[in-house]
This record gives structure tokens, C-alpha cells and sequence, in this order.
């Protein structure tokens, strides 16, 4: 091959790079590891880690533990999808293509919206992406996003619109556990308004009232989510109004993994699809007229509008979206309304039993499947204790919340069982 | 045309998941309800999503015959230009989805995640050492999210300074998502033309380069497959000016071991750890976009950081004048631990070898090609070449007729109409992961292809024929959106 290429070393291949850029003495690296070594190696680290079923974990806060059955996961390891790049020659990739054409549809079914994508990071970059979106279409400057959208979600957004310009309120909440729109009186050149439904203390916010607010203000109505479970038993953003549904769908069958990678979902009107971000697919047909599927509507992005794009996003979080739709089709309509009541009424029960115990759930309206907890006095040094038998009873809200020292968010899925839960009771009550 | 291996075999229909299954059936088994049923609010309740009822069997069948529609790195030759499609040791994914790891909650107290965050740790140090910076964080979800928070940090520094500027220098055959990173920070992209060879000069760069330039964002091994050779004098230009040099390192594969982007002038890189370093691209995602970045930048990088306190590792926000977080929780954790593998496995030598091995793959097909296709820039290249269509415009066959064909024979396309600065580009990357017996089959196969447009072009502008579908009609797509059904 050096003969072809007319040089007489490897090393006279890179005769392009001047002698002053040149790395002279060997990289500092460990390895090489055999694949054994590796195991040993790997194996180690992954056993420091708290999982289940050793431990019994009660967080959510936008990372759920479900059960995903055998089949999704070996669906998803199949080597075709996972080695495959964007679709950009659809001939070679309708496999790809035709996964996400039907994950947009099972989206828009379960959000109640008009066009979904899958071209979103996560939970928290698809709501900047969305106010981002909400200036582009009402040329406003200021959003509104409730203090009860996740903590990370908005810190996350903070960090997109600081260098824009834009102004970001961000509206407090109420004693029930819902955010205060009081705020919004007489506020003007409002872009956009954004609750979370669950919000980050799991409760359900009333967004016909948000709708409302939005529509006074001629405001584009966004509604985030970190647990899509939930519109298996409730009722979906779309059918209140909403303009833009954004969030975070590692619990439809993805692993936790720390926290990544995951998908952002990313869904809105019809009349909207042209100033999305993101990758979308599209029916069409081929030469002999057979049904195929192409990326379309490429002229809003980076490749071609370049500095004009609508979002310099060119992932398409393909494998992702592919194990949420192997994941909600192994459900279908019964398997995830019966899910979703399964996790209601789980953290229902907590919620009884942590009653009967003495202690006061702090915000009354309804919620899903994660709650808050308040502790009369310092909960932790039970809290350590209880780390030591293997349970992690929830997480300390005062990180986040100053004001709510002693108030812990508990959650509670389909993968906990009833015996678990009385464990964690008995295990604070002691 | 020979039966090159890959290239015939059986195509089963299937088709969208609403047109299969039957009422009642359910492909997950439910876990026990082991609770009374409690109350829900009527009015809070929705109908249930209209969702396909398919049985395990059913869900299972149409996955498996969907992913056959698809071509992968582990299907065959992938040479798709500035993508990096190199073979995904699987290795990789077995301790991905080791249950310490995919199980892992990202909100649990430190001393109970030490493994996640000392892969962390040490995983920031090798990129780091690969890139000669001082510093990284993997926090950025892909490639563009890293360079958006590239240019973040550039701002939050400039700014720390007392200085605002408003534009950003970028070269025509920058990635598209150079400019449009740039302009979310509110920068105006400011283009510059490379030169006859390919590359940017000193002049170009002086033109445009004032005191209103917040830095350059330049792909180094560029767009064409060339290195910058002018990088070293060009960043004193722009530093001298107050600017900062961004290098969009989606070409590392290039120069690991080899080159230190760090020694020679840049201030903020980012690598796309599903090109360099191995990760599977999972049909465009999820990647994982990690900067690095020398001193005077750290104290700007996202938060929080995993840092080393005696022998344990916390996680600290205490970063006052990071520009704060950019991902829900810590990036793409689960990609992290496939490069983390993929640089134990190679090792120091390897990971110089394996740059080594792509740059030859490509020279070899740079010099085995020109013969037949228009070579724009004939200099050595690195990994990757850029050839064109111009001979076969003659015959009236395109760039994407001769990519078409190319399926025919087995072979994923490579990159083409892309960089902009060549018309009609068709641009190959290798990698290292191909042997020679394929590099020659596929060289082969375009020899074949060129005689094809000569004496029967109606070959290629059919093609291709052996796949799931024919060409499609990417108008009507856009025409008439037809999104979900």
C-alpha cells in the first residue's frame, strides 16, 4: 500500500504536518488491556455502584427505574441499528427511518400533539430549544418558566438564553404544590410560558389555567415532562392546549445509565413544524410508487441553512427513539394505562403508609408516582442509617429548594413492591 | 457486474406497526400489582394513547425484519467522509450494560457511585492527554452541543475580561453546525475562503481578523482531508488580537498520538467520541461531544465537575464563573464507558497506529481512485479524500448516481455534496477498521462504476435495484409532510 501511495514509511504519510506540530515522545495513557483484564477491570468499578436488587433506590427526579422487558433489549442490541449512522441514503436505511416515522406517531398519540421528533438530547436541552423556538415564532424576548420544572432543566436553560440576550422569569410556587402564575399579571412581550406536568414535586399543575395565561398574553404554551408514564392514565398536554411539549424519555424503556444518554422529546402543532430543531422523518414513496420513508424538511437546519438554521442540532437520537417505540409498542393501549395505574397506586400506598406513620406529604394537589415528604426534625441521620441497609429513602430537596430543608422527594414505580415499601416505612419510623 | 459478497439476498416486507396486531394483545409482561387500587381525580384522567396491541412475537418480528432494511459498520464498508465509521468492538457494549452501570440513578450520594465517577475522572484525563489540553468535561451530549459550549466558554471568558465582541471567523469548508453553533451565542459567523491548496492562509485569516473577532473555529485535519498547515502562525494572528482558537476535532481520528492540538495553538477543542473513539453511531445517535480545553478556560467548563478529594470522587459545583450545565444530568454517561474502553483496550501505541492505518487506507484510495474520478486538492491526505463527479459530468451522471450505484455493490456511500467548496464532493473515509482486501474490492467496485457511467450510465441512474426501496421521492416528502400517520 506504501508503494501505491509512493512513500517508504508510515511515518512519511503525515509529510502535510510541519515539523513543529509534531508529537514527539508517546502518549501518556495505561493499556493495553486485554478483553480479560478489561472484564476483571470493569467489573470492579460497576460494583461500587448502589443499583438494584441489591438496593432499593426511592429516587426519580428525572431518571426512573422500570422494568424493560428481555425483548426491547435484545431488539435494541441488534447491530443493524446500532451501527448504522443518520440515514442520510434512505435506500440502505428504512429501517432506521421507518423506527422513527412510527416512534413520531406513538409520540404524538401519547402527548396528544400534531409532529414529534427525535432529535433531541434530553429532557433538559429540549426545553431551551423550545423557548428558543417560542422567540424565533413571536419575535418576543422574555420567557416565564415555574421554579417547579426541574432544578437541571433550568439551569440548563439559563445556560442557552444567558448569551442571547433573552430574559428568563421564573415563576414561584404555591402552597399546594402548584406553580403561582400571580405573577404573570401585567407582564408583557412574553415569548413563552413553561410549567412541568408532573412537575419536580410530582404534582399535576393545572394547565388549563396555564393555557389560559398564555392566550392572554398571545404567549407560546409549553409544557415539559420528566416522567411520559404518566400520560398513560392522565390527560395528555395537547388536549389542554398546549403549543410545544418537550421532555425527558429515558422512562419509556431506556436504561438509567447515570443519567445518559437519553431522549429528548420533542413534540408540537402542525403549523409549527417549520421552525422546529431537529431531524424529522416523512412518508413518500419510491420510483415504482412503493410506501419508503426519507428525512424531510432539511432546509431548517445546519447543513443547509447553516447560520440561519433553526438549531445547530444535527443528532438524531436514533437508537434512543427506537428502544422508547420497541418499548411503547410491547405495551400498547392496555399494557400502558394498566402501567401507569400500577405506579399511581403504588405511590398511593406509600403516600397511605407514610400517613399512618405521622408524617405530613407536603403539597396536597394530586400527583403520579413521586411525592413530597416532610420530616419534623432532621431526617439525616436516619437517612444514613437507612443507606447502610441498602434503601436510599428518597432525595433531600434542600439542595435545591433552601426553604424545604427536611423535605425529601420520594418516588416509587411498578418496580418497587409492597414489601419494600412497608420496609422503608418501618425503616424511617425506627 | 460481479456478486460481490454482500450484495443478494431475501427482502421481507413488514409493514407500520398499526397495520399489525389485534385487540387485546400485550407484549410486556406486567409486574404484580401488590396495592389496592386508589382513587384518581375523574378530571385529571385521559383517554388511554391509541397504541398498537402486538404480542411479543409481533413487536419482535417487525424490529428484526426493520433493522435487515438497514445498512451498519457491522454489514459492510462505511466510508462515509468526516463520520468516522469505524468498527464498534462489542466488547464495548457488554460493560455498557453491566447492571452497576445501566442501572446507575445519577442523583445518588457520592460514596455510593465511585466506579461512574472515577471512569469519569480518569476518562477527562485521557482526552486531555490525547488532545494535549489541560483540562475537559464530558458533559456535552454530541458533537454540535460540544461545540456550542466551545464557543460558550469563549464568551464567558471574553465577557470575564470586560470584552464583547460579535463575530466569529469560520472557513468555507467548516461542518454546517459550526456557524449555527456560533450564531446561538449570538456571534456572526464571518467566512473565510481557504486557498488553492485546500487549506486557510495567513492572509485570509489576517484580512478578517480585528478586535471584534471573538476567535476562529477551524476543523483540523479539515473538511478535505488536509491538515492545516498554517495552524500554529495562524492562531498567534488570532490571539494576538485578543481571539480564541476553536478546533472542531471531529477529525482526530487523524492525529492521535501524532498531533497535540493543545501544543500548537488551540485554546478549546471537542471530539465526537462516536467518531475517534469508537462508540456506535446508533443511527445518528446518541453520541457524546466532550471538550477539552487549556487553563485559562477551565474555570468556564460546564458544571458539575468530578473532582478527587484524597481517594474518593464527589462531584463539585463550586465553578462561580462556569457558564453552568448543559445536559439534565452528566452527559452521555453510557457512551463515556464504550470510549473509556475502546483507549484501555488500544493503549498509547495503538491509538497511534490506529491514525497511522487510517491515513494510509485513505492515501491508498486517494491514489488508486484518481485514475478515475477528479482529485480537486492531489496533495497527500490525511483520513479522509475528497474526489468529484466532474469527469463523469460529461455522461450526465451525478455525484449521487455514482453513490447509488455504489449500494449496488455493497458498499454504504460515502459523504457526498459535502464540503461545499467542491461541487459535486464525494468524500471517503475508511478508517483504520477496513482491510485491505476490502479497501480493493471497494476501489474496484468504483473503477467499475466509472466505466459504467462511460458506457452504460442507464446502470447507474436505476440504482439502486437491490435494495428494500428504489430512489424516493424526497419532493413530495417535503411538499406534502406526511409525519406520523
Amino acid at each position: 500500500m506504501l508503494r501505491v501511495i509512493g512513500v517508504d514509511s508510515l511515518d512519511r504519510l503525515f509529510s502535510a504536518v510541519p515539523e513543529d506540530c509534531l508529537k514527539r515522545e508517546p502518549l501518556n495513557l495505561p493499556g493495553p488491556l486485554t478483553e480479560w483484564e478489561l472484564n476483571q477491570h470493569m467489573a470492579s468499578l460497576a460494583a461500587s455502584m448502589a443499583t438494584m436488587p441489591e438496593y432499593k433506590v426511592f429516587v426519580g427526579a428525572g431518571n426512573y427505574e422500570h422494568f424493560t422487558p428481555s425483548s426491547v433489549l435484545a431488539l435494541l442490541g441488534r447491530s443493524e441499528f446500532v451501527t448504522a449512522y443518520t440515514p442520510y441514503q434512505p435506500e440502505i436505511s428504512q429501517g432506521t427511518l421507518q423506527g422513527i416515522f412510527e416512534y413520531q406517531t406513538l409520540v404524538c398519540h401519547l402527548l396528544g400533539m400534531e409532529v414529534a421528533n427525535a432529535s433531541l438530547y434530553d429532557g433538559a436541552s429540549a426545553l431551551a430549544e423550545a423557548l428558543l423556538m417560542a422567540t424565533r415564532i413571536t419575535k418576543k424576548t422574555k420567557v416565564a418558566i415555574s421554579t417547579l420544572i426541574h432544578p437541571h432543566y433550568r439551569e440548563v436553560v439559563q445556560t442557552y438564553l444567558r448569551p442571547t440576550g433573552y430574559e428568563v422569569v421564573e415563576l414561584p410556587y404555591l402552597e399546594n404544590g402548584k406553580t403561582d402564575l400571580s405573577l404573570l399579571d401585567g407582564m408583557t412581550e412574553l415569548a413563552a410560558i413553561a410549567v412541568q406536568s408532573p412537575n419536580f414535586f410530582g404534582c399535576m399543575e393545572d394547565l388549563d389555567a396555564v393555557h389560559e395565561g398564555a392566550l392572554e398574553r398571545e404567549a407560546m404554551f409549553i409544557t415539559s415532562f420528566t416522567e411520559p408514564l404518566a400520560y398513560g392514565l392522565l390527560k395528555n398536554p395537547g388536549s389542554c392546549g398546549a403549543d410545544i411539549v418537550c421532555g425527558e424519555g429515558q422512562s419509556l424503556g431506556l436504561p438509567q445509565s447515570f443519567g445518559g444518554p437519553s431522549l429528548g422529546i420533542f413534540a408540537t402543532k402542525m403549523k409549527y413544524v417549520r421552525r422546529m430543531p431537529g431531524r424529522l422523518v416523512g412518508k413518500t414513496v419510491d420510483r415504482n410508487g412503493r410506501r419508503g420513508f426519507v428525512l424531510t424538511l432539511a432546509t431548517r437546519e445546519q447543513h443547509i441553512r447553516r447560520e440561519k438554521a433553526t438549531s445547530n442540532i444535527c443528532t438524531n437520537q436514533g437508537l434512543c427513539a427506537l428502544g422508547a417505540a420497541m418499548y411503547m409498542a410491547s405495551l400498547g393501549k392496555n399494557g400502558i394505562r394498566e402501567l401507569a395505574k400500577l405506579n399511581y397506586d403504588k405511590a398511593e400506598y406509600l403516600k397511605s403508609q407514610f400517613r399512618n406513620a405521622g408524617l405530613k406529604t407536603r403539597f396536597d394537589s394530586p400527583t403520579f408516582n413521586e411525592f413530597v415528604v416532610e420530616f419534623p426534625g432532621s431526617f439525616q441521620p436516619t437517612y444514613n442509617e437507612m443507606l447502610k441497609e441498602k434503601i436510599v429513602a428518597g432525595l433531600p430537596l434542600a439542595h435545591y429548594y433552601p426553604e424545604l430543608a427536611n423535605h425529601y422527594l420520594m418516588c416509587v414505580t411498578e418496580t418497587k413492591t409492597k414489601e419494600d415499601m412497608d420496609t422503608l416505612v418501618r425503616g424511617i419510623q425506627s | 457486474m460481479s456478486e460481490t459478497s454482500g450484495t443478494t439476498g431475501l427482502i421481507l416486507n413488514e409493514p407500520l406497526l398499526w397495520e399489525k396486531g389485534s385487540k387485546g394483545r400485550c407484549g410486556f409482561s406486567m409486574p404484580r400489582r401488590d396495592v389496592d387500587s386508589f382513587p384518581i381525580e375523574e378530571g385529571l384522567v385521559g383517554a388511554p394513547p391509541d397504541f398498537p396491541e402486538l404480542s411479543e412475537v409481533d413487536v419482535v418480528r417487525h424490529y428484526t425484519r426493520l433493522s435487515q432494511w438497514n445498512f451498519g459498520v457491522d454489514t459492510g464498508m462505511y466510508p462515509l467522509g468526516s463520520c468516522t465509521m469505524k468498527y464498534n468492538p462489542k466488547v464495548n457494549e457488554r460493560y455498557a450494560s453491566l447492571p452497576g452501570f445501566a442501572g446507575a440513578h445519577p442523583c445518588l450520594p457520592a460514596p455510593l457511585v465511585q466506579g461512574a465517577l472515577k471512569l469519569m475522572y480518569d476518562l477527562e484525563r485521557f482526552l486531555a492527554e490525547i488532545t494535549g489540553m489541560d483540562a475537559t468535561s464530558l458533559q456535552p451530549a454530541a458533537g454540535a452541543q460540544g461545540e456550542l459550549a466551545g464557543i460558550m466558554l469563549i464568551h464567558g471568558y471574553l465577557k470575564s475580561k470586560g470584552v464583547k465582541r460579535s463575530k466569529i471567523i469560520v472557513p468555507d469548508t467548516a461542518h454546517g453546525t459550526n456557524p449555527a453553533s456560533s450564531a446561538l451565542c449570538d456571534y456572526r459567523p464571518i467566512p473565510v475562503k481557504s486557498n488553492e491548496d485546500g487549506i486557510l492562509s495567513l492572509e485570509a485569516v489576517s484580512e478578517v481578523m480585528d478586535e471584534d473577532v471573538a476567535g476562529i473555529m477551524l476543523t483540523n485535519p479539515n473538511t478535505l482531508g488536509l491538515f492545516e498547515e498554517n495552524i500554529r502562525r495562524i492562531s498567534e494572528i488570532v490571539h494576538a488580537k485578543g481571539g480564541q482558537v476553536y478546533c472542531d476535532g471531529a477529525n482526530m481520528n487523524a492525529v492521535m498520538g501524532i498531533v497535540q492540538m493543545g501544543k500548537i495553538g488551540v485554546d478549546v477543542i471537542h471530539l465526537n467520541l462516536h467518531k475517534t473513539f469508537s462508540t456506535p453511531h446508533g443511527g445518528g445517535g446518541p453520541g457524546s461531544g466532550p471538550i477539552c480545553v487549556r487553563k485559562h478556560l477551565e474555570p468556564f467548563l460546564p458544571v458539575p465537575r468530578v473532582v478527587k478529594k484524597n481517594d474518593t470522587y464527589v462531584l463539585s459545583y463550586d465553578y462561580p464563573q462556569s457558564i453552568g450545565k448543559v445536559h439534565s444530568f452528566y452527559g452521555n454517561f453510557g457512551v463515556m464507558i464504550k470510549a473509556y474502553t475502546y483507549i484501555l483496550s488500544m493503549g498509547p501505541e495503538d491509538l497511534k497506529r490506529a491514525s497511522q492505518l487510517a491515513v494510509l487506507n485513505a492515501n491508498y484510495i486517494k491514489e488508486s481512485l484518481k485514475a478515475v474520478f477528479d482529485l480537486p486538492y492531489d496533495r497527500a491526505c490525511m483520513h479522509e479524500c475528497v474526489l468529484s463527479d466532474k469527469r463523469q459530468r460529461a455522461y450526465k451522471i451525478s455525484t449521487l448516481d455514482i453513490a447509488k450505484r455504489l449500494i449496488d455493490y455493497g458498499f454504504h456511500p460515502p459523504t457526498i455534496y459535502f464540503p461545499l467548496v467542491v461541487q459535486g464532493a464525494i468524500m471517503i473515509e475508511p478508517t483504520e477498521t477496513e482491510s485491505k482486501e476490502t479497501l480493493d474490492e471497494f476501489i474496484e467496485a468504483c473503477k467499475s462504476i466509472a466505466k459504467e457511467a462511460e458506457e452504460n450510465p442507464g446502470l447507474l441512474l436505476d440504482a439502486p435495484t437491490r435494495s428494500k426501496v428504489r430512489r424516493l421521492d424526497e419532493v413530495m416528502a417535503a411538499r406534502k409532510p406526511c409525519l406520523s400517520d
